[in-house]
């Protein structure tokens, strides 16, 4: 069995400053690593001899627009299955810079999820083959999961928030 | 005969190569339009094929078509009022979805849920499994001129669906169960539906495997046909049934048990090459292991509250909110979503109809999740679509999509 703290030092060991921010809620090691990073650390986990961290859960991303410089986090969720051991680890990005390589080279699967998180949150994967909507209409101008897009009609006065929801 | 009219047609055709320019083939594919409401692809999804004559060459899909934007529309929500948007994911199995989703709310919460809830709720998730599969290997057969054992099929899924009556009052959006246990109680005569249930299906479902497994015509059309390799799968994100068909035993049932699965006894049935034949037989063998695991629930079933002791959480009786104070805060605390949920975020996994169904929840300790996303098995694994079908033909085509058992509500979110 591996265990949070064992994996996190290899971790810090080979990638250095690059990673941060190391947690493990709900016994999930959870960190985050620079963008530059991030492509290397996904073929590290896969390659390692022994971690075998070979298969990509998830792809999706989270909007924080409260927090400047880090507007956009891109969450991935990988699976050892031979260690039965999951990590996530998350990439922060600015929103007016929203870019980061794609994934899809050591993970076939990583193409559409990447296109989904594309479609709705505007993030760039730089490199992928084929970066267009998948789930809106391709004439949409906007991402809709991005927090500045209310779900319900802002004009309306009578739903207050207090008593509605967010 | 044949060949020399061949040859006088060609010759008389052949133009004078008195110059240089060769001649030009343009465009000798043809684009042929696969849905999107198609009879053949079960659900709402475009697949623009380029056919060779009757060989596929190269497919492109689009998806999207029934795109509802439940991870934003659950952004605004209460959680218990998002169980009703995992309803209609992959609506052939909404409980497990549902229950999926109850479970990742209680580990944010950090609520232990009774035993007896928890194998009530193995019972629910194990039949939605068999009437997703069922429908999956039902449907199959149409696919391929065999309406039979489609039918004798359905009508166990209707015996199913009155279990899903009267243990929640629905049949396909069930709504199934409460954040922290059941809503209510396994009624006596759920509990004698079910064992009914235990009863007569081994018998349809051997008839149906007695009409199907060793069919001529079935294993023509199903051997050999859309098959995917281990580590193609794995690196496609392949899970559940496809997964294993594939030979690869990755359950979530046993890898990371949830809901008390670790006390049953079941085998994860394997396939070996991936195809559709494979995905056939992992599924009918997953029926009867699930049949397995309703048996022992249904015999061992615990005796206790059928929900967790938080009262915060879960909605008290009836009764008690006319009579009692407490009651009535809490009551009327719950339904206006104002539970007060610590910040933090989970990722769930359920082994759903399709392969592993995730949760991810971010709780900033408002009402609503501050994001909640869906790891669809169907959306990840679909896009494989196309290369297990080049090369083959469009029967094949329409086979193979109907064995990796797209569900077009999962599919879209």
């Amino acid at each position: 069995m591996l265990t949070n703290e064992e994996v996190a030092q290899t971790i810090i060991q080979q990638f250095g400053d690059a990673v941060s921010d190391f947690d493990d809620p709900f016994d999930l090691l959870t960190f985050s690593v620079t963008r530059e990073q991030i492509i290397p650390l996904i073929q590290y986990l896969k390659e390692h001899p022994t971690y075998q961290i070979a298969f990509l859960t998830d792809i999706t991303a989270v909007h924080y627009p409260d927090s400047p410089g880090r507007e956009l986090c891109v969450v991935y969720h990988m699976h050892s299955f031979v260690n039965n051991y999951r990590v996530r680890v998350k990439v922060y990005l600015p929103a007016e810079d929203p870019h980061i390589p794609t994934a899809t080279k050591q993970h076939l699967s990583a193409n559409w999820m990447e296109r989904e998180t594309f479609d709705l949150f505007g993030v760039i994967f730089d490199g992928h083959p084929d970066l267009r909507r998948i789930l809106n209409m391709e004439e949409m101008d906007y991402h809709p999961m991005l927090k500045q897009y209310p779900l319900e009609d802002a004009t309306r006065e009578d739903k207050i928030d207090a008593l509605f929801g967010r | 005969m044949v060949s020399d009219e061949l040859d006088i047609a060609t010759k008389t055709n052949v133009p004078a190569r008195n110059d240089e320019t060769p001649v030009q083939y343009v465009n000798e594919l043809t684009t042929l339009n696969l849905g999107p409401t198609h009879p053949a692809t079960h659900g709402i999804f475009q697949n623009i094929l380029q056919m060779d004559g009757e060989k596929i060459v190269s497919g492109e899909q689009t998806i999207g078509y029934i795109h509802r934007a439940f991870e934003k529309i659950a952004e605004r929500r209460p959680f218990y009022q998002i169980t009703t948007l995992t309803d209609r994911m992959n609506y052939c199995s909404s409980p497990i979805n549902n229950m999926g989703w109850h479970m990742t709310v209680e580990k944010l919460l950090g609520i232990e849920v009774p035993k007896r809830a928890q194998y009530i709720r193995v019972i629910m998730m194990e039949l939605a499994r068999i009437a997703d599969h069922l429908i999956c290997n039902g449907i199959l057969g149409v696919d391929t001129g065999a309406f039979t054992g489609f039918l004798y099929l359905f009508e166990e899924r209707e015996n199913i669906y009155e279990i899903y009556e009267e243990v929640c009052g629905a049949r396909l959006t069930t709504n199934m169960g409460r954040i922290g246990g059941m809503e209510r109680d396994l009624s006596p005569t759920a509990i004698r539906k079910i064992k009914e249930f235990i009863q007569r299906y081994p018998k349809v479902l051997r008839e149906f495997e007695n009409l199907f497994n060793r069919n001529r015509i079935f294993m023509d059309r199903t051997v050999n046909v859309g098959g995917i390799s281990a580590e193609r799968a794995l690196s496609y994100g392949f899970t559940g049934p496809n997964l294993r068909a594939a030979g690869v035993d990755y359950d979530v049932r046993v890898m990371n048990p949830y809901s008390s699965y670790e006390e049953f006894e079941f085998d994860i049935p394997v396939g070996q090459s991936g195809d559709t034949y494979d995905r056939f037989m992992v599924r009918n063998e997953e029926m009867w292991q699930s049949l397995r695991i309703i048996e022992q629930a249904i015999n061992n079933l615990p005796e206790g509250p059928y929900y967790a002791d938080a009262p915060q959480y879960y909605l008290p009786p009836k009764q008690e909110v006319y009579k009692n104070m407490e009651a009535l805060i809490y009551h009327f605390k719950i339904v206006m979503g104002e539970i007060d949920a610590p910040v933090g975020e989970v990722y769930h996994a359920v082994e759903g109809g399709n392969g592993e169904l995730g949760f991810y929840l971010i709780s900033d300790g408002g009402r609503a999740p501050y994001r909640l996303h869906f790891r669809r098995p169907c959306f990840i694994y679909y896009q494989a679509f196309p290369e297990m079908c080049v090369g083959s033909t469009l029967s094949d085509a329409i086979v193979t999509m109907s064995s990796l058992n797209v569900i077009a509500g999962e599919l879209d979110a």
